[in-house]
């Protein structure tokens, strides 16, 4: 006799423990509700040192379209907000659950490690979103920006497709608290310094040297900020933005099974060498 | 087909050597298991004597999937540890040493969240949450409140409420009333005795209370040093050894006192 339920309920198990990843997450985010908004400001003031530089600028007699350099700019800096909200969020959640101690009764229930991993980073995906789109809003207010063509569906459509990729890098990186609980988690910053230098977020990818231009094509933020910039500034529609959107498809394709093939050989050496206990 | 069926189980963990050579630190290897072998009918209730660094929690780790063996092997319900990892972890639940939960989150928001796991939706936690928490004897008026608020020994009795909501057919008891105070504890072991009775359970229970071990379990195994050098009824060992209490019967199996636990500390295995 078999007590184990049958493939049947593997679909609806499968959705239910999706959710409860969500539905955790959801309400550690409410306990932390005055620390968020306390991040927010950390997020806004680093925005502002950004965008001002347009105007410093041309305040030291430079000739420049402050309108579009400071929306240049802010597009920048709030996908460059939105990535390290990504990439922290997932990286720290696991981290987390190794501090609490609760990694072990996660890892022992049966749940699809790809299902519990895409949890984690579709919530943080809407968070960032959610997080980036007021931010952008604040600073676009603050400075009067003009978007008059600005096509924020079609930039959405490119932040959705490229935020798979993200979820993929996301997901290697925090296979590090795994490895080590002290310092796995800052570690994660490489991934994020990395992609920061070389994917065009304050300077066109064309200033960098050759071998730096090449590593950007591999990049997804490169086609995310060209892609969502376009649909902002000049109101590019999607058929034209078509030359951003299948790398970012094909990076995305791959990012995200080789960052949960990445995490479970990450699993298994944690459960070899026993790195999953906290203590006792 | 046996609950539980262990054969020649096998772990072993590397251990940092104090002693350098040519400036790199040497790694020792450490049995924290070995050769272990046993079964376990269903619904029976075994328990594993052993001072820390035995290797119980280690044993408990390798039959709840989080740990992978270095050798042998371990069935539970016919289903293989490593290979059907899966279909062992909708089996299997486990209570622990410490409790752990996310401390900012209430009793009620930690058990919804484990249950989802176990593919549990909103509907059924919201009416099994409260009936759980108020058997283990947890005040249900204070499922709101977040962990952090709450005493260690309300803490173990949400962690056993956890381990019970899933109705895992294997329950892993590791060391499950240490530290707490002695009302709290008889509290959980009343709780045992009563998943005895009333769920249709086969509880592994890790302890170093041979009180505890002889009053609910059905069999006593002595794990010293990753070796388990004895699994009979309390009666038996104690007739095995010639003891009258169980106590002597460990002295008598190990040839140390249950409390000495010098020679544990240095094999350094707490896995």
């Amino acid at each position: 006799m078999s007590v184990v339920p049958g493939p049947s309920s593997s679909l609806r198990h499968e959705a239910v423990s999706f959710a409860g990843v969500i539905e955790r997450n959801w309400y550690l985010i409410k306990r932390y509700g005055w620390w968020e908004l306390a991040f927010f400001f950390w997020s806004l003031a680093n925005t502002l040192t950004i965008v001002y530089i347009a105007k410093g600028i041309k305040a030291a007699g430079g000739q420049i379209d402050v309108n579009r350099a400071t929306t240049t700019l802010l597009i920048g800096a709030v996908i460059w907000s939105f990535l390290g909200l990504v990439f922290e969020f997932m990286t720290e959640t696991v981290a987390w659950e190794r501090w609490e101690g609760t990694i072990e009764y996660t890892f022992m229930a049966p749940i699809r490690r790809a299902v519990h991993l895409a949890g984690v980073g579709i919530f943080a995906v809407l968070y960032g979103v959610l997080r980036s789109a007021v931010l952008f809003l604040v600073i676009a207010l603050m400075f009067g920006l003009h978007m008059p063509d600005a096509n924020f569906l079609a930039a959405a459509i490119v932040l959705a497709i490229a935020s798979v990729s993200f979820m993929g890098i996301g997901t290697m990186t925090s296979v590090l608290p795994l490895i080590s609980p002290e310092k796995g988690a800052q570690l994660g910053f490489i991934a994020q310094g990395t992609l920061l230098v070389i994917s065009g977020v304050y300077y066109p990818v064309s200033v960098l040297p050759d071998w730096m231009q090449w590593l950007s094509t591999i990049s997804p933020a490169t086609y995310a900020l060209r892609g969502i910039r376009h649909a902002i500034l000049d109101g590019a529609g999607i058929t034209s933005l078509w030359g951003d959107i299948w790398p970012l498809i094909i990076i995305g394709v791959v990012a995200f099974p080789l960052g949960v093939w990445i995490f479970k050989r990450g699993e298994i050496y944690a459960k070899k060498h026993g790195k999953l206990k906290r203590s006792g | 087909m046996f609950a539980v069926e262990v054969d020649n189980l096998r772990k072993e963990f590397f251990r940092r050597d104090a002693t350098r050579t040519h400036l790199r630190k040497r790694r020792k290897r450490v049995a924290a298991l070995e050769d272990v072998t046993f079964t376990m009918e269903r619904g029976e209730c075994v328990a594993i004597l052993g001072q820390n660094g035995s290797g119980k929690s280690t044993l408990v780790r390798l039959l709840s999937t989080l740990l992978l063996p270095d050798g042998g092997s371990a069935r539970i319900f016919g289903h293989d540890v490593v290979g059907e990892a899966r279909s062992v972890q909708r089996l299997v639940n486990r209570v622990s040493v410490e409790a752990s939960f996310f401390k900012k989150m209430s009793s009620e928001e930690n058990l919804s969240y484990a249950a989802r796991f176990y593919g549990m939706g909103p509907a059924e936690t919201r009416e099994k949450i409260p009936m759980i928490l108020s058997r283990v004897g947890f005040p249900t008026d204070r499922k709101h409140e977040g962990m952090e608020h709450l005493s260690r020994g309300m803490q173990q009795k949400v962690a056993l409420a956890r381990a019970l909501l899933t109705s895992p057919v294997l329950l892993l008891l590791d060391e499950p009333t240490t530290g707490l105070d002695p009302r709290s504890k008889l509290e959980v072991q009343e709780f045992i005795r009563e998943v005895r009775r009333t769920h249709d359970a086969t509880i592994l229970l890790c302890t170093h209370d041979l009180q505890e071990a002889e009053l609910l379990s059905d069999r006593i195994g002595i794990l010293d040093r990753g070796r388990l050098i004895s699994l009979a009824p309390a009666g038996e060992l104690k007739e095995q050894y010639r003891a009258d209490t169980l106590e002597d019967a460990f002295f008598s199996a190990t040839g140390r006192s249950f409390e000495q636990e010098d020679e544990d500390a240095e094999r350094g295995v707490f896995a």
